[in-house]
């Protein structure tokens, strides 16, 4: 609340901005490069390992080789898995003259998409609690499903070379993205939430009292309320590790850098040389996300090299922080609240002045 | 219908195309250039469910595509539950019944400003009990008050509250002094308090009746943050409507001609605003118009409506009239506040809400 941007736009020094002395740490971050992400989710157990994150609920989603289905209260990192009939840049995915046919994923997808829309929080509950059964919800989806399995031909028995379509495997390991403005932190009424030295953002357990107001404020969907618990739970990256010198769990736990830990100065630099030597090997979609300073939330601490548009791994477009619009908000309640008191001195005035009771 | 319906491509993507094309090719996730298959098919099955609008509507409209992670949320829906939209409710009508009872005060109309006084004090008594139950801690309720911090509506909600709370108190407890303690010194005191405290809140319930717009809008639900410049007058009108209705259900006829005037601004006002609200609704449109949802905004409509024309037309002349207008204002406001929470969480469920107008801010920033 300090100088200029401090609710949105551009901002060099958030810990800064929040009042830390001028020496504190550097901000630190995650940069997160999906495209030697091998879907491993050695993140995902390192994460609740170390941080004694409880489970999230077992759902086999049937959708991907992604169960846990989306960050949440008991899921503060996330694989996602997502197939496309392509190749990444000239690589060769070593298929072609095989008769193979296309995946089944998308078929058990469809069987059990009904399920996520019918879950109370049409499937927002998933990285916090397992989904209702169809029993629970008393849907009209039908229980059994004919998958095609088991069948005794061989995938793609059926197809010629003709069917076959090239392939890929996108995998992104998400997490939060301790965005430069946190809306999460902005709208806390608590204090719970808070900056720390450095730059990153963390619920203090024992301040939280669990208002949920953080929940909807958060443009990537990120942070959640832990049901039982009923305090709203994310990635503190690693901050008692922090202290220590050492790097998150995740970031030690990944085999193959995908998730790399360190300055944000450097990691930023870093992500600039990764996306112009993939794009000089002829992967153009490749493109860097949150990375820009100058977007909606002033910059995320946690960065990715994606390989598709954003929402095709579940995340927004374009997110805002929306403190960027609390003054004109304000502006508009304060002529709602004068209009409000000017209705309730006039109804008195006019009765008085026209005589009635 | 163009005009009501700025995004409705997405209505026109629900054709026989996708249903066969779900069939061609239903193995892959974020085909480049169109939506997840399996997703978009099961889009199809959501639309015929809820949908009172037909399909291959808009033909003429390209196909706006949208790609999405298996269809799943990008936001968190929110984690409260039915005590919020109560709570907007109970928060408005204590607001509005404390400015009815503190004029009624001023202007000498006693029966008036009794019941206002203690419809506020319920009111705002419901308000804390909705507040603190739907907590995931409510032991912890009182974190709220270690900190005063203007970035979060809920932190200046809670000291509008606060200041608001004490003044009510006060001058509703005063009305329920029994006669006989009338003359004790607790009593006379609490009587000599009571007005300059009672003004003191109803001078603070513009700040309550009108700060759950920001409540809602300062948050990423696309339901609630798009209509932040119309909100606030739909809430404050409806908060104005139930204040001045509760004092026609509850105040003879010959003392409630404020209340009426104050109801039926209100009334106005919400009417006109919800309006406007509608008139300027992007995609956001669809939540509104589908489902429980429409079922709560047809109810605060026609309720408003009637209970609008019950206090023009009957509430001066019959104490049954005015009773009738004044319960059908107050439902009318208690379906306005559902239908608007009710509306941003299915804006929350639905990542096309998210991705359809980000995805278009992008694309018309880069050219």
């Amino acid at each position: 609340m300090k100088g200029r941007n401090s609710l949105s736009g551009p901002l060099a020094d958030p810990a800064g901005d929040a009042g830390y002395t001028v020496d504190h740490p550097d901000r630190v971050g995650f940069f997160t490069d999906t495209s030697v992400c091998i879907g491993c989710k050695a993140c995902e157990v390192a994460c609740k390992t170390w941080n004694a994150v409880p489970e999230d609920g077992l759902d086999l989603l049937g959708m991907s080789f992604d169960n846990t289905g989306s960050l949440g209260a008991n899921s503060w990192r996330h694989v996602a898995f997502i197939e496309q009939p392509r190749s990444t840049g000239r690589q060769d995915p070593g298929l072609a003259g095989l008769p193979t046919g296309a995946s089944g994923s998308g078929l058990s997808a469809e069987a059990v998409e009904p399920m996520l829309r019918h879950a109370p929080r049409g499937g927002g509950e998933l990285g916090t609690q397992a989904l209702p059964t169809a029993q629970e919800t008393a849907t009209r989806v039908s229980p059994v499903e004919n998958l095609g399995m088991p069948a005794f031909t061989r995938p793609g028995d059926g197809h010629g070379e003709e069917g076959r379509t090239s392939f890929r495997w996108l995998m992104a390991s998400d997490v939060c993205k301790h965005c430069t403005h946190a809306a999460c932190l902005d709208v806390c009424p608590t204090g719970a939430l808070f900056r720390t030295e450095f730059s990153t953002v963390v619920v203090q357990q024992d301040i939280c009292n669990g208002c949920g107001y953080c929940v909807s404020a958060c443009p990537y969907g990120v942070i959640d309320r832990r049901p039982h618990d009923g305090r709203a739970q994310k990635c503190t990256l690693c901050y008692d590790r922090l202290h220590d010198g050492m790097e998150p769990a995740c970031a030690q736990a990944c085999p193959t850098q995908s998730i790399q830990f360190g300055k944000l100065d450097e990691l930023r630099e870093r992500a600039d040389q990764r996306l112009a030597q993939l794009q000089d090997l002829g992967v153009t979609e490749a493109r860097l996300y949150g990375r820009d300073p100058d977007d909606g939330v002033g910059g995320d601490g946690a960065f990715f090299l994606l390989l598709d548009e954003p929402e095709v791994y579940g995340l927004p477009p374009d997110p805002v922080v929306v403190t960027r619009d609390a003054k004109a908000m304000w502006k508009k309640v304060g002529q709602a609240a004068a209009a409000f008191a000017l209705a309730g001195i006039g109804a008195f005035v006019s009765t008085a002045v026209g005589g009635r009771r | 219908m163009n005009d009501r319906n700025g995004h409705s491509p997405l209505r026109a993507h629900e054709g026989a195309g996708e249903g066969a094309q779900a069939h061609e090719a239903p193995m892959f996730q974020g085909i480049q250039g169109g939506r997840p298959v399996a997703e978009g098919a099961g889009h199809q099955d959501r639309r015929r469910r809820s949908g009172k609008r037909g399909r291959g509507e808009q033909t003429m409209v390209p196909d706006a595509e949208f790609r999405s992670y298996y269809g799943r949320p990008v936001l968190k829906p929110p984690v409260w539950k039915h005590e919020i939209p109560a709570y907007l409710f109970t928060g408005g009508l204590a607001a509005g019944t404390a400015v009815v009872a503190a004029g009624a005060d001023l202007t000498g109309r006693p029966a008036l400003r009794r019941v206002s006084w203690l419809g506020s004090f319920a009111g705002l008594l419901a308000s804390l009990w909705f507040l603190v139950s739907d907590l995931g801690r409510p032991e912890r309720f009182h974190h709220m008050l270690r900190v005063v911090k203007p970035t979060s509506p809920m932190s200046v909600g809670t000291w509008i509250l606060t200041a608001f709370g004490p003044g009510v108190g006060a001058a509703a407890v005063n009305e329920l002094v029994p006669q006989r303690w009338r003359h004790t010194w607790p009593a006379r005191l609490l009587n000599r308090l009571a007005r300059p405290l009672g003004l003191s809140a109803a001078a603070i319930a513009p700040g309550v009746a009108s700060y759950t717009a920001v409540l809602l809008s300062h948050t990423a639900v696309p339901g609630w943050n798009e209509v932040r410049d119309e909100l606030p007058f739909v809430f404050t009108g409806s908060a104005a409507a139930s204040g001045g209705g509760f004092g026609m259900v509850f105040a003879p006829v010959e003392e409630n001609g404020p209340a009426r005037a104050f109801a039926a601004v209100g009334a106005a006002q919400e009417l006109v605003a919800s309006r406007v609200m509608e008139h300027k609704m992007g995609l956001i449109r669809e939540a509104y118009e589908h489902g429980h949802v429409a079922r709560f905004g047809r109810g605060a409509e026609w309720l408003t409506i009637a209970g609008l024309a019950g206090t023009v037309l009957l509430a001066g002349r019959s104490r049954a009239g005015a009773a009738a207008s004044g319960l059908a204002l107050l439902a009318g406001s208690a379906c306005q506040r559902f239908r608007v929470y009710e509306a941003g969480v299915e804006t929350t469920k639905d990542p096309k809400y998210v991705v359809v107008p980000q995805r278009e801010r992008l694309n018309a920033r880069t050219p």
